[in-house]
């Protein structure tokens, strides 16, 4: 069926992101992903009789930090309110949530698609705690609760419905998940269920101004996800249109093997959720000391560390934008040049040796078993010529990698790795190659220049490597010359 | 014969070895065994207070430091935690359940060396003035068995009231402690809102609650608000100022300033015989120089619908941890979804009263009747604040009588929940505005059934509270 229309796609998403705290929302049990079900459950987190909540100021910290780094509005006056339903996931019958009254308000995130930047507004910010996990699959014949995620602090960050399609979708997702792992509020896991996200979504002709009706899809549990999803239903809803079909407001999942959403429940009334000010939390006041103390703890964002890699160290932006991609990656790689000047040998062996043994071996940087340090002693032995960059990354490195405790010198030294550059020791070889290739020398003295490289590889393998390529090639031209 | 007058004579009697707790205890045991039709406890713990009552006494033998409230005998309302104890507030919804931990308060009386002798009966979730909403049965006024002794904290006033225990715990969202202290004819406080941890109290309406005590005398009152208040990690409602030692510091020679409120003296609800007793002693507190003078009060109509409205609404929200899942009360029937399981369990393991407050407070916490009923109840509050605020710049206290009327015979009102509900007029003032109150058992009706004088102060003011009401008992000595 050919399309008759133009159509627009507008989409908002409302993302929770799990907070890194040690401790939940309003008690002191542990977060701890993972853990055997129901283990990490006071009385508090259980909801027994009498119990209160208490709150976990670190919770308000993270939430402000997002909201500073998002370019939000701080709230000052801030509250919890209840939000009263029924589920055998929420303890107390009620999920306590700024809902209400968000302590971070309006904002914005910029994103890149196809070169061009946008800015994608939020509504807010607010705090809330997660409830347990339904697990419907573990008994045949029973729902299992596990109450260990109960009461673990969230934020939920509402976009306007200012995304226009799957790839920015895609774009604001990414940029968000990295901001969360720039500021380390959320791990940004959302496989694990610490980054979620629900999309709302609604189609209309180009040119109309009023919104149509809008789907909302849960629970998509990966960046891609949320992107083929928003493909596969603004093309339902198009097709609805063009069909002549009515949409009607619904909670829609998404089916990955499928790729397919799945109607839930439709959506023609909304909850009552009753909200009131919870009266077991006192209202709480923000003091600007507290919001300038945290925006000034807010860590170097990615635009900024670009901005630095390629004005004051001279890096391509190229380089600058790869390195920076990652918080740890380049938290890394500045941890690097604190011991060396040579920004761009530190740039090459983040983006090259650092990042080859990363990928083989499927691990994070935190995992790679030599420090910076020793990284930039790696560097200066390279730039003082005692060793080569070949034999400093396919060798050298590999053994420090198994040895991580060594010094770089030292085991170059053992493992025979220093460059010989003293003409005493490179001037048999080189009599050696040049008698051998006599032929070859009278082919040069008649200008057959080329055959240099051949006279330099020769005396390279007789040194086993080790010789120092640029005295080499100096002394071989004057050798030639005579 | 063992015959308790206060702590402080108790601790003599212990110190002189003329008593031992060992013996106390036993002596309130027969007691509560004799006045068993009263049914002022839900659960007796005699061994274990049998027991820690024979630890204590080898204690004291041994000249060790002794608590603050070695060896008094206490007996506890069912709403509050006590860590391995059964725990149910006279409710089906918590049949068979044992806390795992002790209310802040329960642990600081056990402390202090306290002997916790029982749960004592009350209206379920303390819901109700009669204590007849109890899943346990009603509880009996001891002075004529066929009136209610009030309510909600019934078996605790009964308790003191009967001589079962020494003191007692209850709990005041509206008047639970200071009305069956009035209709008993005992002591009952009501601190500040804030004055002592809720952490381990049942929540009914969690800005309303607070801890209340039962006693005979001022000092005894005294010494248990100074071991139970102060701050606690585990409450942010909780205030953090220091605690004053009340039960040292009574004695206090002063001419206060006093309001009345001749709408509430002249309340067509009120007992004459109550009205005139009031303005009786107000006079002569007069005319013994104090000064006594009414204050315009023209909120009186409206404190009884924003309390219902607002401590329904917080209701609704503090009872719906009790679903069937996680502990307590299930439906045995085999149910259809979700829903049906929720409807079943708590449609039967709730009582009628607490069902009725509950819906009351889904209610008017909807949308569309939200603004109307709870934002307009706030503003009442607020205004009631504003007030009360007023008032307190300019007096020390507010004298109100604690009920419009002697305890009422049982089954008198059940079936007009209306006129119960405007029997709280002159308590729920100081939950509203979270300040401290106090029945004082002064007077005797001519019936013979006893009635109290209530006194208000501003917030954490206990000690003049305190102060004055031991004067009051001095000076006005009840005939018996």
């Amino acid at each position: 069926m050919a399309v008759k229309h133009i159509y627009e796609t507008v989409i908002g998403l409302e993302v929770h992101a799990q907070l890194l705290t040690k401790s939940k929302l309003f008690c002191g049990d542990a977060i701890a992903y993972g853990a055997a079900p129901n283990t990490h459950v006071s009385p508090i987190t259980l909801a027994h009789p009498g119990t209160l909540p208490k709150m976990n100021k670190k919770a308000i910290e993270f939430a402000v930090k997002m909201g500073l780094a998002c370019h939000c509005e701080i709230e000052k006056n801030n509250y919890f309110a209840r939000k009263n339903y029924f589920y055998p996931d929420l303890p107390k019958g009620y999920q306590i949530s700024q809902h209400t009254t968000p302590v971070c308000k309006g904002g914005y995130i910029s994103i890149k698609v196809n070169g061009t930047e946008r800015k994608i507004r939020l509504n807010r910010i607010h705090m809330e705690e997660d409830a347990g996990k339904s697990i419907h699959d573990a008994d045949d014949a029973s729902t299992c609760i596990d109450l260990n995620r109960a009461g673990t602090p969230l934020i939920e960050i509402v976009s306007e419905p200012d995304l226009r399609s799957a790839d920015e979708t895609y774009a604001y997702l990414t940029e968000l998940r990295k901001l969360l792992r720039y500021l380390d509020v959320c791990d940004g896991n959302m496989e694990e269920g610490s980054l979620r996200c629900d999309v709302n979504i609604s189609v209309r002709r180009e040119g109309e101004t009023r919104l149509g009706t809008k789907v909302e899809i849960k629970n998509l549990n990966s960046i891609r996800n949320a992107k083929r999803a928003v493909e596969v239903e603004s093309k339902r809803l198009v097709d609805m249109i063009e069909r002549g079909e009515t949409i009607i407001q619904q909670t829609r999942s998404f089916d990955a093997d499928r790729s397919v959403t799945i109607a839930i429940r439709d959506k023609e009334d909304a909850d009552d959720y009753r909200y009131f000010a919870d009266p077991d939390l006192t209202p709480f006041l923000l003091e600007d000391e507290f919001i300038d103390r945290i925006r000034q703890s807010i860590p170097a964002l990615q635009e900024e560390r670009i901005k630095k890699y390629t004005g004051q160290w001279q890096l391509s932006e190229y380089d600058s934008q790869v390195l920076t991609e990652e918080k740890e990656i380049a938290d890394y790689f500045e941890a690097i040049v604190q011991h060396t000047s040579n920004y761009k040998a530190a740039s090459n062996w983040m983006t090259g040796p650092v990042r080859s043994w990363l990928n083989e071996n499927n691990k994070e940087i935190d995992a790679f078993p030599l420090s910076a340090q020793k990284v930039a002693e790696l560097i200066q032995l390279v730039e003082s010529g005692k060793l080569s960059f070949s034999s400093a990354s396919s060798r050298l490195l590999p053994y420090l990698i198994q040895h991580p405790s060594a010094q770089p010198e030292l085991a170059a030294i053992e493992q025979n790795l220093i460059q010989q550059s003293d003409a005493s020791s490179l001037e048999p070889l080189i009599d050696e190659v040049l008698t051998k290739y006599a032929e070859k020398v009278q082919e040069y003295k008649k200008g057959k220049k080329g055959v240099l490289s051949l006279f330099v590889g020769e005396v390279m393998k007789r040194s086993k490597g080790k010789a120092d390529p640029k005295v080499t090639n100096e002394l071989l031209l004057e050798k030639l010359k005579a | 014969m063992f015959e308790f007058s206060s702590i402080e004579q108790y601790h003599q009697s212990l110190q002189e070895g003329n008593i031992t707790c060992a013996e106390a205890v036993a002596h309130y045991l027969e007691q509560i065994k004799k006045t068993g039709r009263l049914n002022a406890f839900i659960e007796v713990y005699e061994e274990e207070a049998l027991q820690k009552a024979r630890e204590l006494d080898n204690q004291r033998r041994q000249a060790r430091p002794l608590g603050k409230l070695h060896g008094v005998v206490i007996g506890i309302k069912d709403v509050l935690c006590h860590k391995d104890h059964l725990l149910t507030a006279s409710s089906k919804i918590l049949e068979g359940f044992t806390s795992i931990y002790s209310a802040t308060a329960i642990e600081r009386l056990l402390t202090e060396d306290a002997i916790i002798i029982g749960r004592l009966n009350c209206d379920e979730f303390a819901m109700g003035s009669t204590n007849e909403n109890s899943a346990y049965g009603k509880v009996l006024n001891a002075l004529d068995e066929t009136r209610i002794p009030g309510g909600s904290s019934g078996g605790s006033a009964v308790a003191v009231q009967a001589g079962l225990c020494m003191v007692s715990l209850g709990s005041d969202t509206g008047g639970s402690v200071r009305q069956p202290a009035d209709l008993c004819g005992i002591v009952g406080l009501k601190p500040t809102y804030g004055r002592i941890s809720r952490y381990g109290l049942i929540a009914y309406a969690s800005s309303f609650d607070q801890i209340g005590i039962f006693s005979k005398n001022i000092p005894d009152a005294a010494l248990l608000l100074e071991v139970m208040a102060g701050a606690d990690d585990f409450d942010s409602t909780v205030s953090e100022r220091p605690v004053e030692q009340y039960s040292s510091s009574l004695t206090e020679n002063k001419k206060y300033r006093i309001a009345f409120f001749n709408e509430a003296l002249d309340h067509p609800s009120l007992d004459p015989e109550i009205s005139k007793a009031m303005k009786g002693t107000l006079e002569d507190l007069r005319q013994k120089g104090h000064n006594v003078q009414p204050v315009e009060f023209d909120l009186l109509e409206y404190i009884v619908p924003a309390y219902y409205v607002l401590t329904t609404a917080e209701a609704s929200s503090n009872l719906s941890r009790y679903d069937g899942i996680k502990y307590g009360y299930r439906t045995p029937v085999a149910t259809d979804g979700l829903t049906e399981f929720y409807k079943e369990t708590r449609s039967k393991g709730f009582g009628k009263e607490v069902r009725r407050r509950i819906m009351l407070g889904t209610f008017v916490l909807s949308s569309g009747y939200y603004d109307a009923y709870f934002t307009r109840a706030q503003k009442v509050r607020k205004l009631l604040y504003e007030k009360i605020k007023l008032i307190f710049n300019q007096f020390d206290f507010i004298f109100l009588p604690t009920t419009p009327a002697i305890a009422f015979r049982i089954g008198e009102k059940m079936t007009d929940p209306i006129s119960m509900y405007l029997a709280d007029i002159y308590t729920v003032m100081a939950n509203l505005a979270g300040i401290p109150a106090i029945s004082v058992p002064l007077y005797t009706h001519s019936s013979g059934m006893p009635f109290g004088l209530q006194v208000l102060s501003g917030r954490f003011n206990e000690l003049s509270l305190l102060r004055v009401s031991n004067k009051l008992m001095e000076q006005y000595p009840k005939q018996k």
